[in-house]
């Protein structure tokens, strides 16, 4: 396949898992604006909302003060802001017209009718859509791109490039988000295990969906170590770390073995191996001894180290 | 007041061709036929075929009009046009090969030397290189327009890349799907041949230091070239990868791309990119889109380059006039198809007839295309007259002239239900190991009450193109 196919198929995933959790981020804004303040106000919640998708400067250079109607069109409509939900699906629309031929009609149909859809969205007034419409029809779209490729795709190296994007991404947005959450909503240490503590875990668990599924999965009430357990290191949490990177593994594998190396032991391959393994070895005690922004910090180090390696190796060109 | 040959409607009756088709068009209620039009259009947008054009601004996505009424030949009528059109895509493959070789025709004084050598088209980086099987141009369009029940016409010939057959496929798929009853009921010959044939004859022209199955690329200038689309679907059918410039590099006197493996080798580049563009070292330098010494490795036979870069000059508008020409020189057969009489602004005795004949003629540059920068004499306004006699004036070489020319028409859906529209024809030819046509073509029309230019670029639409079966 051709590098630059496999790199366009990469970001189509990539782009795609950010526009869902842009739209799941917004979702939690929405809710909580709908919540009674608890003398705190829901204002700073808006801003940390807009540190942890990363655009809060993009932002205040536009907008100034952080306001619900504008924040929602930045984080939705926005095409300054490259992180936003309509220029997150432009450009996997984009990668994917380029790459029209390495990806099946099914999946090109859905990326192109959410691409189609959101031009209409966008022409509507505002009032018609409610906040929550726009967030679940994004999920939808999303759901529907991830069935489309599990239907119809073949299992070759294009299918393993754009899972391996959709992991890779994962991995980086609920590493970012547990960390927005600790370093940026958390004034002070005093107030770990407050009731305002776990009101905010609460919005984290809502804005990675898995609410519920935490509840399922611990019982109980909600502390910051079982939290930290349940998105980093449980392997049934589908957007724990520990997921994310056994995914990466699992399609690097398959990648390392599409092209001939039947043990997979290529230089990603080892890197990725050595990440799973450590995620595997930790303690959650451990974590919060070594400090959980630290711990945070440096991760999403490595998964960018392990991006870069992704790049020099298959995307590049200039391997072998 | 012209007499336009009506495709469907020989005055009150229905000519044999279109009687299938009469039922049709009369029972279809007008809802019908608003929501199969709205319908077409959602499947083109859903399949993403769409054309920007050039400089326009804009939709990017724009979509080339489809006007759902069929333009339909009969078999013998297309085996005669057949005939032409193989003969006149061996008549120019000939002489491309003689021109970059001996040229003699020019030695026979049969086309004047200054036409060929000092052609803007000509290439003399490709001088004395014999490409495989000898053939330049693997891909030739040939449009054509019809005036009467037998009288065709080729308006111009397309040596180097013509672009529009993924309309041909599309616009046939999307029939099908809107109106199986008419396929059913009418025996019409399938056009999905076409990948296939492409890809064999590509194949067929790899060269002599391949010495496996070929591996073949489609060489586009990129995402946002207006026919992107069509490269892309190209390449999807016929199941080769679709590769930009930087996807390519030369190593070893072999043109390799860059793939999730290392370096795989290209045997046959079919490119969709202009000579200019293919080789920076050897043609513009500024140029991003093409491949640092790639013309060492064609020259050097490790690569196939299709339509071989230097084909333009076959079908440059100076030298279409002398194709007849060709026909008989090279193959001493008289021209199946012929020409549109045509006043070569070059000379003198021409130069007078076009300034004072004007408002009747249709002007052309000589390396125009898209329909742009022509005039159209009798649709023109006395200023846009006097205008285009001042530009032939100060450049004459740059125009040919020609008759307008009665265009036929075909039953087109317009707002007001079902009138004549004029038509044109651009079947796709391919030479290689054999010479092959599949049976149809693009029809182009002039959605315009009385316009009689066709170019999408200036607001034609497409049809789908059927030939009968016996």
């Amino acid at each position: 396949m051709l590098s630059r196919t496999a790199e366009n198929l990469f970001w189509i995933a990539r782009y795609m898992e950010r526009a869902e959790t842009m739209a799941r981020l917004l979702e939690v804004g929405a809710r909580i604006a709908l919540t009674p303040s608890a003398g705190h106000g829901y204002r700073s919640e808006w801003e940390s909302l807009l540190q942890a998708s990363g655009t809060a400067d993009g932002f205040a250079e536009k907008y100034g003060d952080p306001v619900q109607r504008n924040i929602e069109s930045y984080l939705f409509f926005d095409r300054d802001n490259p992180s936003s939900v309509i220029s997150c699906i432009e450009r996997a629309r984009e990668n994917a017209r380029i790459v029209r031929t390495a990806i099946t009609g099914q999946v090109w149909d859905t990326l192109n009718t959410a691409f189609q859809e959101i031009r209409q969205i966008e022409r509507q007034p505002r009032s018609e859509w409610e906040t929550t419409e726009l967030c679940e029809w994004v999920a939808r779209q999303s759901a529907m791109m991830r069935g489309a490729m599990d239907a119809t795709m073949l299992r070759n190296d294009g299918f393993f490039f754009m899972n391996l994007g959709y992991a890779l991404e994962r991995a980086d947005n609920t590493a970012r988000l547990i960390d927005v959450k600790y370093f940026v909503l958390l004034p002070s240490v005093e107030m770990v295990g407050t009731g305002f503590d776990n009101y905010q875990w609460q919005v984290l668990l809502r804005a990675l969906q898995s609410y519920r599924a935490f509840h399922w999965a611990y019982g109980g009430d909600i502390t910051a170590s079982k939290i930290a357990d349940f998105l980093i290191l449980n392997p049934a949490s589908p957007r724990s770390l520990m997921s994310a990177m056994r995914k990466a593994l699992h399609h690097l594998e398959n990648i390392g073995r599409f092209y001939g190396d039947e043990t997979a032991s290529g230089p990603v391959q080892i890197r990725v191996r050595g990440l799973v393994r450590e995620l595997e070895q930790t303690q959650v005690t451990e974590i919060f001894d070594e400090g959980l922004h630290e711990f945070l910090t440096r991760f999403i180090g490595e998964i960018g180290d392990l991006a870069g390696l992704v790049q020099r190796n298959y995307l590049s060109g200039d391997a072998r | 007041m012209t007499e336009y040959f009506n495709e469907m409607f020989d005055g009150g009756r229905v000519r044999q061709p279109y009687s299938g088709l009469d039922g049709w068009m009369r029972e279809m209620p007008a809802e019908l036929r608003a929501m199969k039009q709205a319908e077409a259009e959602a499947l083109f947008r859903r399949i993403g075929i769409t054309f920007a054009v050039y400089g326009e601004g804009g939709d990017p996505d724009r979509l080339i009009p489809f006007d759902m009424f069929p333009r339909v030949f009969t078999q013998s009528e297309w085996r005669k046009l057949e005939r032409g059109i193989k003969q006149r895509a061996r008549a120019l493959n000939a002489f491309l090969l003689d021109v970059y070789g001996r040229g003699e025709i020019v030695r026979a004084g049969r086309i004047p030397a200054r036409l060929v050598y000092q052609n803007e088209a000509y290439e003399r980086a490709v001088s004395g290189f014999i490409p495989p099987r000898g053939i330049y141009s693997h891909i030739v369009g040939i449009d054509l327009v019809r005036t009467g029940p037998d009288e065709f016409y080729v308006l111009e010939d397309n040596c180097r890349t013509p672009s529009g057959v993924s309309y041909m496929l599309e616009n046939r798929e999307i029939m099908m799907r809107m109106f199986p009853q008419l396929f059913r009921e009418n025996r019409i010959e399938p056009v999905d041949g076409y990948p296939d044939a492409l890809r064999r004859t590509l194949a067929s022209v790899a060269p002599a230091k391949c010495d496996r199955e070929p591996t073949i690329a489609i060489l586009t200038p990129g995402h946002f070239n207006s026919a992107y689309y069509e490269h892309s679907f190209l390449a999807d059918l016929m199941g080769v990868e679709l590769v930009e410039g930087a996807d390519l590099f030369v190593e070893g006197g072999f043109c390799w791309m860059r793939t999730t493996e290392g370096p795989k080798k290209v045997d046959v580049i079919y490119r969709r990119i202009d000579d200019a563009f293919i080789d920076p070292l050897c043609f513009r330098p500024d140029s991003m889109l093409g491949v640092p010494g790639l013309m060492d490795v064609y020259r050097s036979g490790g690569v196939t380059i299709c339509s071989a870069p230097g084909a333009g000059v076959a079908d440059d508008k100076a030298i279409y006039t002398f194709v007849p020409e060709m026909v008989r020189f090279y193959l001493g057969e008289e021209p199946l198809l012929e020409n549109v009489p045509t006043w070569q602004c070059a000379k003198p005795d021409d130069l007078k007839y076009v300034l004072d004949h004007l408002p009747e003629l249709v002007v052309k540059e000589v390396h125009g295309s898209g329909g742009y920068g022509m005039l159209v004499g009798p649709k023109a306004t006395k200023e846009q007259i006097e205008t285009f006699r001042i530009k032939i004036q100060d450049n004459p070489v740059n125009y040919i002239a020609q008759p307008t020319l009665a265009l036929s028409t075909t039953p087109t859906f317009v707002e007001e239900g079902v009138a004549p529209r004029h038509v044109d024809l651009r079947p796709y030819c391919l030479v290689g190991e054999k010479v092959e046509l599949v049976p149809g073509g693009l029809t182009r029309v002039a959605l315009t009450e009385g316009s009689l230019v066709v170019n999408s670029s200036q607001g034609g639409g497409v049809k789908d193109t059927w030939v009968l079966a016996e």
